[in-house]
């Protein structure tokens, strides 16, 4: 898998972070699908090599950054989005970019202020209970537009599974809200980082695209 | 706002479709890999599959169908049948499944619901229950009680209570099947639906009964089910997913239009 390859002229090597949270094998085999190479590591020297860093994750907050924070991948995330080259984070790996959160009272990475809450009980829509997690499909109303999102379409649904949502306090960084009951920040795009809480590597064609475009994405928000 | 699901439930045995689906002119098609293909191609929004295997050589073909399946179609899938340990949770996941699915094995030992939570997440492990109404005694005294061994076998527990109980144990999802209803294709058993959706805060999928559009649309209603289980209806190509999509679209149910 590790091979490079160059496009515009540019060397173009995504990178998983490899921290024990969850199955990391889903959005390989979506990159796989698009015709991307990737590599899967924890390394820092070989993350610190490449073009794009995806930061994924299922599971529970507070492993997820016991296990960052032995490899030192806490500081290295702080580095590398200040050097500019692009990050993408995947449902955990979205939620734990902010300064906190409520799941298992973790202090997170704080790439971005703000923090991340646990959706309240008994949310009601059109007289139906909602369950949580919130799992399966749903919608997300874009703020402004977003590279990462070119070609995808406004009707599109993408898959969700989650009982925590991001909070980012500066409105700005909100990139797209989803309704389950209260509007949540779905999507957060800050400079180099774009961060959705759903997972486009089981979101089907929509999904795949927004993978597609995040691996020819030059890191600016424009 | 949230979609309701459409889920296609394929049976698999050593590796082959038990029931050939036959697709684009009336082609048979045995191969579940194939099929996952051709139902993500028609909108479903997540697969089931369900391994009737027996031996342990038929298990070892399912690992290598769930890799296949996996490097087919980017929608999320789960797999159940003979799931009885975390080893068992682990190959099907290791090898791609989103979820897992526990029936008989977690009324024998409910502890593995617990142990596949804290070890893959709520997330991945699905309860399936199989559901016979009994008429409501002291012992049962939601009239519902939970059958194993595909239906033979019961068990003097009481399903509202065993949902009640499966999630205060971890699972993240029910998938509730009512065998009165099954192959019949007269609609799902609605009142049971609405039980056990009304009493539980994870999300239930319906299972058992389907046989045309409507009956999807008064699960995803009146049953309350956050999605809905189909086989036969689409198997012998009755409908499409996309057909049954459109006339929930009709009946102002919300689900995924787009793919």
């Amino acid at each position: 898998m590790l091979k490079a390859r160059v496009r515009n002229e540019e060397r173009i090597m995504i990178a998983i972070i490899d921290y024990k949270a969850g199955n990391l094998t889903s959005v390989a085999r979506a990159l796989q699908n698009i015709g991307e190479s990737f590599l899967i590591t924890d390394d820092i020297k070989k993350l610190q090599a490449a073009s794009h860093i995806i930061f994924p994750g299922v599971g529970a907050a507070g492993d997820a950054m016991v296990n960052l924070r032995q490899k030192k991948l806490d500081s290295w995330l702080k580095d590398w989005i200040s050097v500019g080259r692009p990050l993408m984070g995947i449902c955990l790996g979205t939620q734990i970019v902010l300064d906190y959160s409520e799941e298992n009272d973790t202090k997170c990475v704080g790439l971005v202020p703000g923090s991340t809450k646990r959706f309240p009980d008994h949310l009601t829509s059109a007289g139906q209970a909602l369950k949580i997690p919130h799992m399966g499909w749903n919608n997300v109303e874009f703020r402004r537009s977003h590279p990462i999102f070119q070609d995808v379409s406004p009707e599109a649904e993408f898959y969700f599974v989650h009982s925590y949502y991001p909070t980012p306090s500066d409105e700005r960084a909100v990139l797209g809200v989803t309704d389950y009951g209260i509007k949540f920040c779905s999507v957060l795009a800050v400079k180099n980082l774009v961060a959705m809480q759903f997972h486009p590597e089981k979101s089907g064609r929509p999904g795949l695209q927004i993978l597609r475009n995040f691996c020819s994405w030059r890191g600016n928000d424009l | 706002m949230i979609s309701k699901r459409i889920i296609p439930c394929l049976d698999v045995r050593d590796g082959k479709l038990t029931k050939g689906i036959k697709f684009k002119g009336n082609v048979d098609i045995g191969d579940p890999v194939e099929a996952a293909r051709e139902y993500y191609e028609q909108g479903a929004d997540e697969i089931v599959f369900y391994d009737i295997t027996a031996s342990s050589e038929g298990r070892d073909i399912m690992i290598d169908v769930v890799k296949r399946v996996a490097q087919t179609i980017f929608i999320p899938f789960s797999v159940g049948g003979g799931i009885r340990n975390l080893e068992d949770m682990r190959r099907v996941i290791l090898a791609g499944a989103e979820k897992v699915s526990v029936n008989s094995a977690a009324v024998t030992a409910p502890e593995i619901i617990t142990q596949g939570a804290s070890t893959f997440g709520s997330q991945c492990i699905v309860l399936g229950m199989d559901v016979k109404k009994v008429g409501v005694s002291e012992k049962i005294p939601s009239g519902y009680e939970i059958v194993i061994h595909g239906g033979r076998k019961y068990t003097g527990i009481d399903a509202l209570w065993w949902a009640r109980e499966a999630e205060r144990l971890g699972a993240g999802e029910i998938c509730l099947n009512s065998i009165d209803a099954d192959g019949t294709q007269e609609g799902y058993e609605l009142n049971l639906t609405a039980l056990i959706s009304d009493n539980v805060r994870i999300p239930v999928i319906a299972s058992g009964g389907a046989g045309k559009p409507n009956h999807l649309a008064e699960v995803l209603t009146k049953g309350r089910a956050d999605a809905a289980l189909i086989a036969s209806m689409v198997h012998y190509r009755t409908y499409t997913i996309a057909e049954i999509k459109k006339y929930l679209s009709e009946q102002r149910i919300k689900t995924r239009m787009l793919w």
